[in-house]
């Protein structure tokens, strides 16, 4: 069976505020999860919690059905919101304290770091002091920290934030290849974009609760309207006297509109079909962006 | 990996960023050679045997008082000899003593009787020892428990202000960084006075007359080591607390400021109160100036062999309960990130021991 990480009924107060609200999402392995929500949202406290950094007030969080115990924890990598590591230890030697505090042994941490430095290509700078490398390089050993003790679990908070479009690539290579091996990832991000491109299943929150949790396609097609476009050669203008048809949006040969659930797209299609050539058809699929503002309300 | 397998992994890197930190090298640099200063450099720059010319029949005195006996030819011989300085001085045919600038002490005194002396405090301490030794034995509590507690502060600031901490939480316990820590201060600031203190013994061992004061020095000395390790231990969780109080390296002076007074009042306690044996005993009692108060008491030889042993249980009794309130509100500061947390809310934060009630619940 797939290993699943699971928050269950999560809640979080700070002081007289709120945070977490009974929140429950999976994140299955070897599947790519994006955490998505507003600053404020209850992003990095749930992560905190899962790290065993902040303590829940009610609910838990489990592993394979079994709840999180600090040795599991040691096999999660974990990048934390704001980064950091020593900033006058050298690449080499943070890679092997953080590996030996995780659990490995001497000759394990030092392979590992190895492969990691020349795989993130820092092999030139892995004897420098931390400070000393560009902010891009700075990221990759942060990356590499995360990885250093093979981890069974990634929980990454923001792991794309401030980082070029090359560093995103080598990021995303590298989350590509841990998901393969059959490792659960979450990672959050506000940005949108990435997260489409990305993710296989989407964790929404908002105000401290789930607005919605899935595959990324069942949620587009659970959040999809009835919206469809159609390009035709002509103006497209008689859509408007079609039955069941509101015309949302029309320039010239373009048009976008709503469909009456009574009504048979295909009719719509066949109708088109009948004035000429048909250039496009098809329903609209929300964004990520759409679905985010629909739910997060 | 058990929690004393951890506790050594982060002393180690403790250990291992301090001793290649050139301030740390430079203070231990600095500490040797004022140690060789004060104990090897005054007996090689010391008069060594004064050679001393005799134109008569050298008096068995002069072999006796260790001083190098030239027989010459005649007076004449003998002062050629001082002019030209190659003796300090000469004893002419008719009993007189010549020299070329100065009386050549060692020579007079060889040749004086000197009344029988009675000491009847034979103990006693020279008096420049006596202003100087608890000067040393204040100073270096004070300047090594400032500069290692401090360096405790900063290394937890920097992980509280990287972030890093959350890493590290993440995969070990609090405590078990925070033992760490202190293990490591602890070695490496007991390493240092060590050190010092083989220099400075081997020096007295060197140093004609170090052998006087090595019998007065070495009880005191041998105190001060157990005394300086279980004071230390006491304030450097305290160190730890205060280092996670602050959220960034700025915030740290003034976060630490009470800590700071506190050790720079026994310092000055035992620098002006050593020539009062009612204030010594209170403060060889008191935990925070014990370290250095009760070491200058067995130089002066006021402490019965009894009051270091009592000394150092009060101490060590003091240092298990300042430990567990230190640890406290390091648990309780660590994880808070939003600006400089005060005492009353780490004293009151309650996460770790609630992570660790959760912890014990699902192991």
């Amino acid at each position: 069976m797939t290993k699943v990480l699971r928050l269950d009924a999560v809640s979080r107060r700070f002081g007289d505020r709120q945070v977490l609200d009974g929140v429950s999402f999976d994140v299955t392995a070897g599947r790519m999860t994006g955490f998505v929500g507003a600053n404020g949202a209850g992003k990095t406290t749930s992560m905190r919690i899962i790290m065993g950094v902040l303590a829940p007030d009610a609910g838990e969080v489990t592993w394979d059905g079994s709840r999180l115990t600090r040795q599991v924890r040691r096999r999660i990598g974990y990048m934390p919101e704001e980064r950091g590591l020593y900033p006058k230890m050298t690449v080499r030697d943070q890679l092997v304290y953080l590996g030996r505090l995780h659990g490995l042994g001497a000759e394990a941490v030092r392979r590992n770091a190895e492969d990691l430095i020349e795989w993130l290509r820092l092999g030139e700078r892995a004897g420098d002091p931390l400070e000393k490398l560009s902010l891009g390089n700075q990221q990759r050993a942060q990356i590499a920290a995360a990885l250093i003790h093979d981890p069974d679990i990634l929980v990454l908070d923001e792991p794309f934030s401030g980082l070029d479009p090359l560093a995103v690539d080598t990021v995303v290579e590298v989350l590509r290849d841990r998901t393969k091996r059959g490792v659960p990832v979450l990672f959050s991000s506000h940005q949108l974009d990435v997260v489409e491109r990305l993710c296989d299943d989407l964790v929404i929150i908002a105000g401290g609760r789930i607005r919605a949790a899935g595959p990324r396609g069942r949620l587009r097609s659970e959040h999809a309207l009835p919206r469809y476009t159609l390009t035709v050669d002509g103006d497209a203008g008689w859509l408007r006297d079609q039955p069941g048809v509101r015309l949302l949006d029309l320039d010239g040969a373009h048009a976008v509109f709503e469909l009456d659930p009574s009504a048979d797209d295909q009719q719509v299609l066949q109708a088109a079909l009948s004035r000429g050539p048909v250039r496009a058809f098809g329903p609209v699929t929300p964004s990520l962006a759409e679905i985010f503002r629909e739910v997060a309300q | 990996m058990n929690t004393f397998e951890a506790v050594r992994i982060v002393a180690a890197r403790e250990v291992r960023v301090k001793l290649r930190d050139k301030a740390f090298l430079f203070s231990t640099a600095f500490f040797l050679l004022f140690a060789i200063g004060a104990t090897v450099v005054p007996a090689m720059f010391a008069d060594g045997a004064s050679t001393v010319a005799v134109s008569g029949t050298a008096p068995a005195a002069l072999d006796a008082a260790g001083l190098d006996v030239r027989s010459v030819a005649d007076d004449e011989a003998a002062r050629t000899l001082v002019r030209d300085g190659e003796v300090e001085g000469a004893l002419l045919a008719d009993g007189t003593v010549i020299a070329l600038t100065d009386a050549p002490n060692d020579l007079v005194n060889a040749l004086s009787t000197r009344p029988a002396v009675e000491l009847l405090d034979p103990s006693a301490v020279d008096d420049t020892l006596a202003i100087l030794v608890p000067m040393v034995f204040a100073m270096i509590f004070f300047f090594v428990s400032l500069t290692f507690g401090l360096q405790i502060a900063q290394s937890v600031t920097e992980e509280k202000q990287t972030r890093v901490v959350e890493i590290l939480v993440a995969s070990v316990p609090v405590r078990v960084l925070l033992a760490g820590k202190v293990l490591a201060g602890a070695a490496l600031a007991l390493g240092q006075i060590a050190l010092i203190a083989v220099v400075a013994l081997a020096g007295m061992r060197f140093s004609e007359s170090g052998g006087a004061l090595l019998t007065l020095l070495g009880p005191a000395i041998g105190w001060f080591l157990p005394f300086f390790l279980v004071g230390f231990v006491m304030l450097a969780a305290l160190w730890a607390a205060v280092g996670a109080l602050a959220n960034r390296q700025e915030d740290l002076n003034g976060a630490s400021m009470p800590l700071q007074i506190l050790v720079l009042l026994p310092f000055f306690g035992v620098v002006m109160f050593n020539g009062d044996p009612v204030v010594m005993r209170v403060l060889s009692y008191v935990p925070f100036s014990a370290p250095a108060a009760m070491p200058v008491r067995l130089f002066q030889g006021d402490a019965a062999a009894w009051e270091p042993v009592l000394a150092l249980v009060v101490l060590a009794v003091s240092a298990v309960a300042v430990l567990s309130v230190g640890a406290r509100l390091y648990e309780g500061s660590l994880l808070r990130s939003n600006g400089r947390t005060s005492l009353a809310t780490a004293w009151r934060d309650r996460e770790a021991r609630r992570l660790a009630d959760l912890e014990a619940e699902s192991a």
